[in-house]
């Protein structure tokens, strides 16, 4: 078999060939799941762009509603926590045990948690300010494209919970590193994605 | 706690006055009366299949056999199921307004005008999402695999599931029907309109959850037959030996992957302002409907060559297979569909040219759209040069085939008239346009959808589709087609605007009644299909073909038996080349017994889908009623669904190699007994399904 049968990071066996193709189909569709799912957030982006240059009204503009250093601790935890998951990567790949690959995995819930709680304080902090989504379209897509990249956090934290569950009870069967697999990717998307809200929305939005 | 305060925390806004049967009694009119007897006829219809799935103990079959299976050809049938009870539906919505119009002139006509609205919104929501959408998926899901040498697609229960999220949708849409209104927004639903200010009503919620369920359904469609195209091709199966069909259902995926999701945006944006009190698109305080119309016809735009590019293949295997001859111009067919797949995202703004953007930008949009002209007329000669010399058949298939091509010549004319700015102002939103994209879509789509059925009916069930009512259908589908839309587009340049409810220039009379006459004609061809239908299982002794060739065709769908096993090939095809079962029955090695067999796995039933389909099919309903309970619960459910299938870890069944060989000796043991039949005795009782080559 050529070398493109093994799938990089992946941890099935050195000879088991099989396993490794059966591998790529999933792993590929979850790529174009991810491609998407991207496009999702290109239009959420397109329409907070537009928003945010003609769409102020006569509510609060960005400047007033940007919080930059709260944002860049929301960074700093994501990129970490991208930095735990790749160790948690590593370690299922090297590992034949998953004792070190859970506590990558817990220490990236934890900061997962961490992100998802500062951002909702965020939140809770404009509404108590009476900054509310309702106000104007530049608020409403300021809310929209923060909260979809919230919820997907939230999404990606109840997979890896799911995920943790099944390493627990089924071990770490090839459709459990699969998974895991598929939830590294998207996860690390999600920081890009973040990258991208934190360059659009906090850095440009602050010189506005 | 009151009363009040008890009923909405249960049901939300359902009262009473909801159900169309008690709102027909308290607000009594023809409009109303029509309303109830659909929401009748819905009814009685679903009681009718219940009724008979009890009298026929079907109900274990239908969940054993069909609703719990994951077989890609089983799925596929049932898109098609879906689709024709939805094209019956909004067919006959369709002559409702033909017949309100032609009678409305200087009188309100018997439709109210908010029921005038809510029936084109309906029909053309249904016509896109419930009726060609599930049916490209439908056929795509039947033949693709087949026709790639694949066993099934590349994730079975994700097929099954998105099946189950457009199940939902369409189930949504005829809730409508007895619960409540549907939107009256048109199937574009439009803001401001379609905001709480203009449409406060259930409608709009309706129309934006149907939608929503399809859209996300059919952008995991899309992911699952690329995937499958790329990675379960059989040995030898490169891109560029694939059927044409293949590559225009991959050109199609990769369109879903792209399209749906700005659509997906656009709808949940629009409940976002509904629910939440929003400002995306509304009129004040910074919301602005132009963010949807970009994001509805960047989705939009694609959407059009979605439903056209899978048709297009079809055409091709339909000319090809009918002409007795390979396809000419294979890689300009390719490159063509390449193209149309790419320029397709370069064209939407010309949905709205009239709607404020510079001279420059239409110009570009309208050169744009102008271009897709040019790999749309190489394939219309690439069809046409596949007739030349050929010897053709002129059955059911391929009068559509040829139909198609004079149609759509029309309809892309009248296209690239539209696409010129200066005209599209003074045509736009009339009944020219109503027309035009009718000249598209009917020839483009349906026509293209009911030759793949002909022919690949045969496949499914193993036996033929009775031709002659088959070509009473089409004719009636044909001249009803003439006659229904050719007026309408004199009446555009007349100045009669599309979705109005009441006229005030008598001269458009005879234009109406004609359009009117038209549309019914249309309605007796789609009977005429049932009757085909009726016909050819009371005589499928008569029609059999279990051989399972009986066009002479020329890709490995036609290589296997009909129907085929639920494990498609005995020994996965080695690929030679293009048209490779033309080759093997030339080289005489089709039909030919493999050196050994093995062990198949197949993924096994589950329950997993049918349960989404409810689910989601609930959360839909409780979101329109805003029933906040069971919003929760079945999105809980939903999901639950989902987790708790992950921990099944045994998921798979394998068929021995001894009973793959148990069925395909049987089978190849008819083969050797059957005579085989030339092309042109193909509608005759001696088509077995086995071909004679011509000398």
């Amino acid at each position: 078999m050529t070398a493109t049968s093994h799938h990089p990071g992946l941890n099935l066996g050195a000879s088991d060939t099989a396993a490794h193709e059966a591998a790529q189909e999933v792993m590929f569709g979850f790529w174009i799941f991810l491609m998407s799912d991207l496009i999702i957030f290109a239009c959420l982006f397109a329409t907070y762009t537009d928003l945010s240059l003609h769409g102020i009204a006569t509510a609060p503009g960005p400047r007033a509603v940007i919080d930059l250093r709260s944002a860049l601790i929301e960074t700093g935890l994501l990129l970490v926590s991208s930095y735990t998951f790749g160790q948690a990567s590593l370690a299922l790949k090297y590992n034949s045990r998953p004792g070190q690959m859970v506590v990558w995995l817990i220490v990236t819930l934890a900061l997962g948690l961490g992100f998802v709680g500062m951002e909702m304080r965020d939140f809770a902090t404009l509404v108590g300010k009476g900054i509310t989504p309702q106000q104007s379209g530049f608020l409403s897509g300021y809310f929209t494209l923060l909260a979809t990249h919230g919820l997907h956090v939230i999404a990606a934290m109840v997979w890896l919970v799911v995920c943790l569950t099944q390493v627990a009870i089924l071990g770490l069967t090839k459709a459990v590193k699969l998974r895991l697999m598929r939830l590294a990717l998207f996860w690390h998307m999600l920081d890009i994605v973040w990258i991208g809200i934190f360059t659009f929305v906090f850095l440009i939005g602050a010189g506005l | 706690m009151t009363m009040d305060w008890w009923q909405f925390a249960l049901l939300g806004k359902l009262d009473w006055d909801s159900i169309v049967f008690v709102h027909a009694l308290t607000h009594p009119s023809a409009s109303e009366f029509v309303a109830a007897a659909a929401g009748c006829a819905a009814v009685l219809g679903t009681l009718a299949v219940m009724i008979l799935l009890t009298v026929k103990d079907w109900w274990r079959p239908l969940w054993q056999d069909w609703l719990t299976s994951l077989d890609h050809k089983k799925i596929g049938i049932m898109y098609v199921v879906l689709a024709c009870v939805m094209l019956a539906r909004a067919l006959i919505e369709a002559v409702l307004m033909r017949l309100h119009q032609s009678i409305a002139v200087n009188a309100p006509g018997y439709l109210s005008p908010e029921h005038f609205s809510e029936l084109f919104s309906t029909h053309g929501t249904i016509m896109i999402f419930f009726v060609a959408m599930p049916l490209l998926t439908g056929i795509i899901n039947y033949v693709m695999p087949l026709q790639i040498g694949a066993r099934d697609v590349s994730f079975a229960l994700l097929n099954a599931v998105t099946l189950a999220l457009t199940s939902a949708g369409a189930a949504l849409s005829m809730v409508s029907l007895v619960v409540g209104k549907f939107s009256t927004g048109g199937w574009t639903g439009y803001p401001p309109f379609t905001e709480l200010g203009f449409s406060p009503a259930e409608g709009v919620d309706y129309w934006i959850w149907a939608v929503s369920l399809s859209s996300l359904g059919s952008t995991l469609t899309g992911l699952n037959f690329a995937v499958t195209l790329y990675k379960r091709r059989a040995p030898g199966m490169h891109l560029f030996r694939m059927p044409l069909f293949c590559w225009t259902a991959l050109c199609t995926s990769t369109l879903m992957i792209f399209a749906m999701a700005p659509l997906t945006v656009a709808t949940t944006l629009l409940a976002l302002d509904r629910y939440a009190g929003f400002h995306f698109f509304t009129g004040g305080a910074g919301g602005n409907l132009m963010n949807y119309a970009n994001l509805f016809w960047l989705f939009g735009h694609p959407e059009v060559y979605i439903l056209i590019l899978p048709a297009f293949g079809i055409y091709s295997e339909v000319f090809s297979t009918y002409s007795g001859k390979t396809l000419y111009g294979y890689t300009s067919l390719v490159i063509a569909t390449m193209a149309i797949a790419v320029l397709s995202f370069t064209v939407w703004l010309h949905h709205f040219f009239t709607m404020g953007q510079s001279a420059d930008m239409n110009a570009f949009f309208g050169i744009a759209t102008m271009t897709i002209g040019i790999p749309t007329g190489v394939k219309v000669y690439d069809w046409l040069f596949t007739m030349v010399r050929g010897r053709i058949r002129f059955t059911t298939p391929l009068l559509f085939g040829v139909a198609f091509l004079v149609t759509f010549l029309i309809g892309g004319l009248t296209g690239i008239l539209l696409a010129n700015p200066p005209v599209d102002f003074s045509m736009h939103n009339s009944l020219f346009l109503v027309a035009h994209f009718h000249n598209m879509l009917i020839p483009g789509v349906l026509f293209g959808m009911f030759a793949g059925i002909q022919m690949w009916f045969p496949k499914a069930f193993g036996f033929r589709l009775d031709d002659g009512w088959g070509r009473r259908g089409f004719w009636c589908w044909a001249i009803g087609f003439y006659m229904a839309f050719m007026p309408l587009y004199a009446l555009g340049l007349m100045g009669a605007m599309r979705r109005t409810a009441e006229w005030f220039r008598p001269e458009y009379i005879p234009f109406l009644a004609v359009a009117l006459a038209g549309a019914v004609i249309i309605l007796i061809g789609c009977a005429l299909f049932c009757v085909q239908l009726a016909v050819s299982i009371r005589h499928r002794q008569t029609l059999r073909s279990p051989i399972g060739d009986p066009w002479d065709g020329r890709s490995l769908e036609w290589s296997v038996s009909s129907p085929p096993p639920d494990w498609n090939f005995a020994t996965l095809p080695d690929v030679r080349g293009r048209d490779d079962f033309t080759a093997q029955k030339r080289a005489g090695t089709a039909y030919a017994e493999p050196a050994q067999y093995q062990d198949i796995v197949m993924p096994k039933n589950t329950a997993a889908a049918p349960l989404i389909c409810i689910a989601a099919m609930l959360w839909g309903f409780a979101m329109v009623w805003h029933i906040w309970w069971l919003v929760g619960a079945s999105l809980v459910i939903g999901w639950a669904v989902v987790i708790i299938r992950s921990f099944d870890e045994c998921t798979e069944k394998t068929v021995s190699a001894a009973e793959v060989a148990r069925v395909h000796r049987a089978w190849l043991a008819e083969v050797a007994r059957t005579i085989a039949t030339d092309r042109l005795d193909e509608t005759t009782p001696a088509n077995l399904g086995l071909a004679r080559l011509p000398k």
